[in-house]
């Protein structure tokens, strides 16, 4: 059993100023995982007649992607390519002080102490994240083989849990890892060709639209990313952005309606 | 209470083609005048409302999340089924049914079941075309991979995420509407009650989660995907917010609850490892392809695997079922787990609640690399979980509560006994009878959204054009003022116990008598202890904080009242079903090896239960299973 000190962001609404509030925690067990002993910390507060710390979480078994805490400067935590609900306690030692705070991000605004708003990332995909196809019949698979590397480097991409880490890991706030997943992915595949220089385009511009900020190539987000998402894939878009840009400098397919 | 299953006529196979040249429609001009509300954004609630967007319904969709892709069909791992034969190896539609009604042990619809095997193929196709990378061959064909309870291999996967990206490819169509304005999300929004009006289902009474106001929504239909509710449990491989309550709301108001009691509980997962542990980690069934499972023949062998030879192994589903071996269906190899740690051989740790299930044979046979290229992140998961290797000892496993077979009753266009209401996906009872297969819930879900209810909806729509009821109908006032009643009596019980201890002790008692065996005595017991959790529930409930704004903790009490409710109808079905099924096992109807025994003559059929009111017995309505294809015969996997 361990002992813990933790400082967590209280901060009632996106209006009000937060502040960290201290917890001391006795006897965790260090085979739970890390959100079972904010669980615990949340049934003492409520024994002590205080109101819990807000999170998100959901699965708990990192595929969701609601987990959204920095802990002690790390987004989702301590540990390889792990979400917050995959850490276990036995990565701390009996005495640690943990610091846990909401992603940070101006497009990210700040629900309630742990919990933020990720919308801006639907956003995104909204504006372009997919291959226009309606419900029924449609071409036989096979007729049209896919190599199983792309196969593989698209599923490589389309991994991304939408947690937004890689948002609350770079000092410019940007989500070029987050949006450059979604087009590698699509661009990718025969089935996206289409669409793909429409795609990239609209993905860009609405990324800038929401305030993410700008890419400086860092790596932090690589870093930071639950599923190890590449940076190459940044590059890709970059590349497919000049291309489009240069090529094909339309406008969305704006005044096509839905079929 | 009448339950009519609207089956269309014609032979089994010729039904849903039957169906869908005399169902009524709406025609295109007409349906933006339509507005249709989605419950949930998981696989059947996305691809139903993308799918009826697309078509020009004004679609209106709600979540818990803070955004449709996190809806729990995400952590779906292993694959999903369709009758594609690409193997050559003997599929066909009629095997999938026959497979499907087999594993359920011919408690399902047989008209949906072979509906689900027909549509099951054009799922893939339109996963592909959504660009859902799908594992393919050097070729550049798609791959596939075998699970539990067939002979033949016909799943299809994404690594081992196969639920999350067909969710994905779901979100990303409902985005799409989104962008064109057919479809409005609604998440961070939990619905509160189901609004009915002259018997028809006319809209929802919601809780916008993040400032706690009470809203309603009207609409000509309300579709209902919340998912299943296996929470009940407290521990299970759920996500943690799972619930039962959009589903228990509409029974509330009058929709038949079928089959409650049917509960899966899979087999392989991460063993329980201590009190404070208020999840179970689900490892694909998949896992089962190239694992043997075994136990030490020894009792209280404290050995190290490693150091236990060959001849002092009981490799027991092997030696049981010699031709299905580790692939039998999740019930059996469930039950079995069950038997061998009952008696006493369960491996060390989790109070000796564990079996082995070990890859060293398929590694020394395949390599490491190529097991590590099917299974990778699975092993990863365990490791990090556990802290132990499974490349190197085998991984310890534990059955846990999974999937409800039981939901909402619906008929054959998945509409319940309520006009206007639908239930899609796992919330509804309809194709898995008392057992599903592997691979086989994103089938149902998918075919449930993208192929059933968008055919089916319009045979109701058309019956009531311009038959309009707005959120300024009375009706909707006190459904508002019911709810904000349930949530003040909820914040000023001022007891001292919080929400998730008092789920946890209902949990316990759920789990020791309406999980893996039942018998008539634990039953009428837990009926008893789970009055109690209620007294204990409405009397001594403590939740902090207050009801405006976000408060997690009231989220959660109003889903436990729910499930406490919930529980009581489980153990009352489970004990009328005075039969052995699926995983239905009544210790008192067993084979002497242990193996299920059905009594067709009496319960060869769904039980639909009727609420009657507060305090009251439910009552029950039975709509009998015919079997016109496939007779009923004793479902063995040796």
């Amino acid at each position: 059993m361990i002992s813990l000190t933790l400082h967590v962001w209280r901060q009632k609404g996106p209006e009000v100023r937060g502040s960290f509030e201290t917890y001391r925690m006795k006897d965790v067990d260090p085979e739970i995982s890390f959100l079972e002993m904010m669980d615990l910390l949340n049934e003492q507060l409520a024994g002590d007649g205080k109101v819990p710390v807000v999170f998100d979480s959901d699965c708990r078994e990192g595929i969701c992607g609601s987990c959204s805490m920095v802990v002690n400067g790390r987004p989702h935590g301590p540990g390889e390519a792990c979400t917050t609900c995959q850490v276990r306690m036995r990565q701390f030692n009996d005495g640690d002080e943990l610091w846990i705070e909401p992603f940070r991000a101006r497009a990210f605004p700040l629900v309630r102490d742990l919990m933020v708003n990720r919308s801006a990332l639907d956003r995104v995909i909204e504006s372009g994240g997919y291959i226009s196809v309606h419900s029924g019949p449609k071409p036989e698979p096979n007729s049209i083989p896919i190599s199983h590397p792309v196969a593989e480097e698209a599923m490589d991409a389309a991994e991304c849990i939408g947690c937004g880490a890689c948002v609350a890991a770079c000092p410019n706030a940007s989500a070029m890892l987050f949006t450059s997943a979604k087009v590698h992915h699509l661009n990718l595949l025969p089935q996206g060709q289409p669409e793909a220089k429409s795609r990239v385009l609209n993905m860009v511009h609405k990324m800038d639209e929401e305030r993410f900020g700008a890419c400086t190539n860092l790596a932090e987000c690589q870093d930071a990313c639950p599923k190890d998402i590449s940076i190459r894939f940044i590059s890709a878009m970059n590349r497919d952005y000049q291309l489009a840009a240069l090529v094909d400098p339309i406008k969305r397919k704006g005044t096509l309606e839905s079929q | 209470m009448e339950l009519n299953s609207a089956i269309p006529e014609g032979s089994v196979q010729d039904k849903w083609g039957n169906h869908l040249e005399h169902v009524k429609l709406v025609g295109p001009n007409n349906r933006p005048s339509y507005d249709v509300i989605v419950v949930g954004s998981g696989l059947a609630g996305a691809s139903a409302a993308s799918s009826l967007a697309a078509q020009g319904y004004n679609v209106h969709c709600f979540c818990f999340q803070d955004t449709p892709r996190r809806a729990h069909s995400i952590a779906a791992q292993g694959g999903i089924n369709a009758a594609k034969n690409y193997r050559e190896d003997g599929d066909t539609i009629y095997r999938l049914f026959y497979d499907t009604q087999k594993g359920g042990d011919f408690r399902a619809r047989e008209a949906n079941v072979y509906r689900l095997a027909q549509l099951s193929t054009r799922i893939i196709d339109q996963a592909t075309a959504q660009g859902v990378p799908f594992a393919r061959e050097y070729g550049g064909h798609l791959a596939n991979r075998s699970f539990g309870g067939v002979l033949v291999s016909r799943t299809f996967y994404c690594r081992g995420q196969t639920g999350q990206q067909l969710l994905l490819g779901a979100y990303q169509s409902m985005q799409r509407q989104i962008f064109d304005g057919k479809l409005t999300m609604h998440p961070r929004t939990e619905l509160q009650d189901i609004v009915t009006i002259d018997g028809r289902a006319r809209g929802i009474v919601v809780r916008d989660l993040v400032t706690g106001e009470i809203k309603s929504h009207a609409a000509d239909a309300v579709v209902l995907a919340s998912g299943g509710y296996g929470n009940v449990y407290f521990k299970s491989t759920n996500a943690i917010n799972s619930n039962v309550t959009a589903a228990w709301r509409a029974h509330r108001r009058g929709a038949a609850f079928a089959n409650p009691s049917y509960i899966q509980i899979h087999p392989t997962c991460i063993p329980v490892s201590g009190n404070f542990q208020c999840k179970l980690t689900l490892m694909s069934e998949s896992l089962r392809n190239d694992g043997r499972v075994w136990v030490p023949k020894q009792k209280g062998d404290t050995r190290a695997p490693s150091q236990i030879p060959e001849s002092e192994r009981y490799y027991y589903l092997e030696e049981k079922y010699p031709s299905f071996g580790n692939l039998v269906p999740r019930d059996v190899a469930s039950r079995n787990a069950k038997l061998v740690c009952d008696d006493g051989f369960g491996v060390e740790g989790s109070d000796s609640r564990a079996v082995y299930l070990d890859f060293k044979d398929a590694i020394s046979r395949q390599g490491k690399d190529v097991i590590s290229e099917k299974y990778g992140n699975l092993f990863d998961m365990y490791e990090e979980i556990t802290a132990q290797n499974p490349y190197q000892s085998p991984f310890k496993i534990y059955p846990a509560v999974h999937y409800c077979m039981g939901g909402l009753w619906v008929d054959y266009n998945l509409m319940t006994n309520i006009p206007g209401l639908y239930a899609v996906g796992e919330a509804n009872f309809s194709d898995h009878g008392a057992n599903r297969l592997g691979a086989s819930s994103l089938m149902q879900c998918l075919a449930d959204g993208y192929f059933v209810l968008p055919q089916t909806i319009g045979n109701y729509l058309h019956d009531i054009f311009r038959d309009k009821v707005g959120t300024d109908h009375p009706a909707f006032r006190q459904h508002e003022a019911d709810a904000k009643d349930r949530i003040d009596r909820l914040m000023s019980i001022g007891g001292s116990q919080t929400p998730l201890s008092l789920h946890r002790k209902l949990g316990d008692i759920v789990w020791e008598h309406c999980g893996m065996a039942r018998n008539g005595e634990g039953l009428k017991s837990a009926i008893d202890q789970i009055a109690e959790v209620r007294d204990e529930f409405w009397n001594d409930l403590h939740i902090p904080g207050g009801a405006d704004g976000v408060n997690q903790s009231l989220e959660r009490a109003g889903r436990v009242a729910d499930f406490i409710e919930l529980a009581d109808l489980m153990c009352h079905d489970a004990l009328d079903r005075d039969e052995s099924c699926g995983c239905h096992f009544r210790e008192e109807h067993q084979t002497p090896e242990g193996e299920v025994v059905r009594n067709d003559e009496k319960f060869s059929n769904v039980s639909a239960w009727e609420f009657k009111g507060e305090g009251q017995a439910h009552v029950k309505h039975c709509e009998p299973i015919e079997y016109d294809l496939l007779k009923p015969m004793t479902r063995s996997y040796k």
